[in-house]
């Protein structure tokens, strides 16, 4: 167990170097300076500026210099933004982006465990096909599409919610979390259904009825442990998907997070901040997949003894 | 006399037996249908702006109205349709080229050979795609062609995991194990014993994958990152839709509505056939 657990950290760490290095000569072979502008600028002052920014040393220098700051956790100058450190920029923008993201999280697991469990225990009854025929409206409607409906409908239309901001008006947090969470209430709920009704089906929970345990005790005590197992595991996916959602919620609902910034930053060829950004989701979904996988380990008894 | 019935003609009976998914199947050859004939059945030029007639909601003239800069709405959809599909189609062709070579070879030969091939999908797996797609398209410039390799560069990941286990549960039988014997060659193996075998799985995942790509491009192009005008996606109709919300609510919904009634034939589809092909493996 614990070895699996250390062989999976094993792999997690070179895989994070690996991405580290390709996007960093990624973005080095994108064509044109980052000081490329249309004001002519004098070859001196050029010089200076690259000299400052370490961009006159060979290239497998910068590399190793860039590497070097990066473990220490200095994601370097932001080239459009002078006087403002990458790191600076990623700890302004991502206490929002997480606040988003647990909000997100947090409507999704309750509205699709809870009704993807209803739907596996009320199997093939009401309570199973309306909200299974919702959550796949869930998973065909994208979150680009249901985030500004969502805008037409409330914000403009109802007028009772904010259309946009973060943390300013009352309520203008609910349309961007409903918005980033649907999505994940649908598969979780498809999820949940289709690990319950496995798990529903098992000897074991044969066993609890016979014993005469009440059934609301054999589906809390007996069946959510497995049952929700699959959900556990999506969950370190999911993150990765809730990173990229948070881009286009952040550009919908203009919130000042990180998901915003780095869409900016791609629009405004900032490159040293794409760069920071990208190794910095990358590493953070990295470590989510790592996390998921050692909980689907622990909740799986028969890994547990191996 | 017993009928005789084939996995195919058995799976055929299925796949009519579920009406979601029929319906599903037949929205969508309309749709290719209209896709493909867009430039006869489109009532208006998709490109022709008529500035002083801006933006006028549906009327009998114009089905779906017309946008900001009075282009009908309803052409647009349907030359977005053949963008949307296009690359829906394409990039899911090109990871099924490489994920059901990755999945025979690594399958077939098993051994070293099969765990370097599948520690590298391990690795690339982990791998934050959505994320290298979106800096493939800020460094090397918002290229269609780069886009369908980049989603299907992503796509075939699964594919290979799916194809390496229908491999090495059918390298073991016996009509397999009789053809070897035989000492059939490599390459007459893959193309008459095992690709046929596998074909079922292949195609209940190619259909599923087409749904994903095709919302992973109209992500890209609401970005901004993606298709580029005066070439319209989907993605790019909606984009300029939200854009243009508040006043001309039209632009967005009839956009929106195509794309998610498409999206669910594709899926109600792949999940038809994937009950009709195996029904052991529907567990949702």
């Amino acid at each position: 167990m614990l070895q699996i657990i250390f062989k999976r950290i094993a792999i997690a760490i070179p895989v994070i170097l690996v991405v580290a290095s390709l996007t960093f000569f990624l973005v080095r072979m994108a064509p044109g300076g980052p000081f490329d502008a249309e004001k002519v600028v004098p070859a001196q002052v050029m010089k200076n500026l690259n000299a400052v920014y370490n961009l006159d040393a060979p290239l497998i220098i910068q590399y190793r210099d860039y590497m070097f700051n990066l473990i220490q956790g200095d994601f370097g100058p932001s080239f459009r933004y002078p006087g403002r450190s990458v790191t600076e920029m990623i700890f302004t923008g991502l206490p929002v982006t997480l606040e988003l993201a647990f909000y997100a999280i947090i409507v999704a697991m309750i509205i699709g465990s809870l009704s993807g469990i209803t739907a596996a225990v009320k199997r093939n009854t009401m309570f199973d096909y309306i909200p299974m025929s919702i959550a796949m409206l869930g998973i065909c409607m994208p979150t680009f599409l249901l985030g500004p409906l969502l805008v037409l409908l409330f914000g403009i239309n109802l007028e009772v919610l904010p259309v946009s901001g973060w943390g300013s008006l009352v309520g203008d947090k609910i349309l961007p979390s409903i918005t980033l969470g649907a999505a994940y209430a649908a598969y979780i709920a498809r999820l949940s259904r289709g690990g319950m009704l496995e798990t529903l089906s098992q000897d074991y929970i044969r066993t609890a009825r016979a014993k005469g345990l009440p059934e609301y005790k054999v589906i809390v005590k007996h069946a959510l442990q497995g049952g929700l197992v699959p959900v556990v595991a999506f969950l370190g996916p999911a993150i990765a998907g809730l990173i990229g959602g948070s881009f286009v919620v952040e550009t919908i609902f203009q919130i000042p997070g990180l998901g915003r910034f780095y869409v900016e930053a791609a629009f405004n060829r900032d490159y040293t901040m794409i760069l920071g950004t990208t190794i910095f989701f990358s590493t953070l979904i990295i470590i989510f997949n790592l996390l998921s996988d050692i909980t689907v380990l622990l909740m799986n008894p028969r890994a547990r003894n191996e | 006399m017993i009928e005789q019935s084939s996995l195919w003609s058995d799976a055929w009976r299925r796949l009519l037996a579920n009406k979601a998914a029929v319906a599903g199947g037949l929205l969508l050859i309309i749709l290719i249908f209209l896709a493909i004939f867009a430039p006869w059945i489109a009532p208006h030029s998709y490109a022709y702006q008529n500035l002083e007639l801006g933006a006028q909601p549906p009327s009998e003239e114009f089905f779906l109205g017309t946008d900001t800069l009075g282009r009908d709405l309803f052409s647009r959809i349907l030359y977005g349709a053949r963008v949307s599909l296009l690359v829906g189609f394409v990039a899911t062709g090109v990871a099924l080229i490489i994920g059901v070579s990755w999945g025979i070879v690594a399958g077939y030969f098993g051994g070293r050979i099969d765990s370097i091939m599948m520690r590298i999908v391990d690795v690339l797996y982990g791998l934050p795609f959505i994320i290298f797609i979106i800096l493939l398209m800020v460094i090397f410039g918002r290229n269609i062609w780069l886009l369908f390799a980049a989603i299907g560069a992503v796509e075939w990941l699964t594919m290979a995991r799916i194809v390496r286990g229908q491999v090495l549960t059918i390298k073991n039988q016996e009509y397999v194990l009789a053809a070897k014997a035989m000492g059939v060659t490599n390459f007459h193996m893959f193309r008459k014993h095992i690709f046929p075998n596998i074909l079922g799985p292949i195609a209940v995942y190619a259909t599923l994958t087409i749904p994903q790509v095709m919302l992973l491009e109209a992500f890209l192009s609401f970005l901004g990152l993606g298709i580029q005008p005066p070439m319209s996606s989907w993605g790019t109709l909606i984009r300029y839709g939200v854009e243009s919300m508040e006043e001309y609510s039209w632009l967005l919904i009839y956009p929106g509505l195509t794309f998610t009634i498409t999206l669910f034939a594709l899926n109600f589809f792949g999940d038809g056939l994937r009950d009709a092909l195996d029904p052991k493996m529907s567990s949702d």
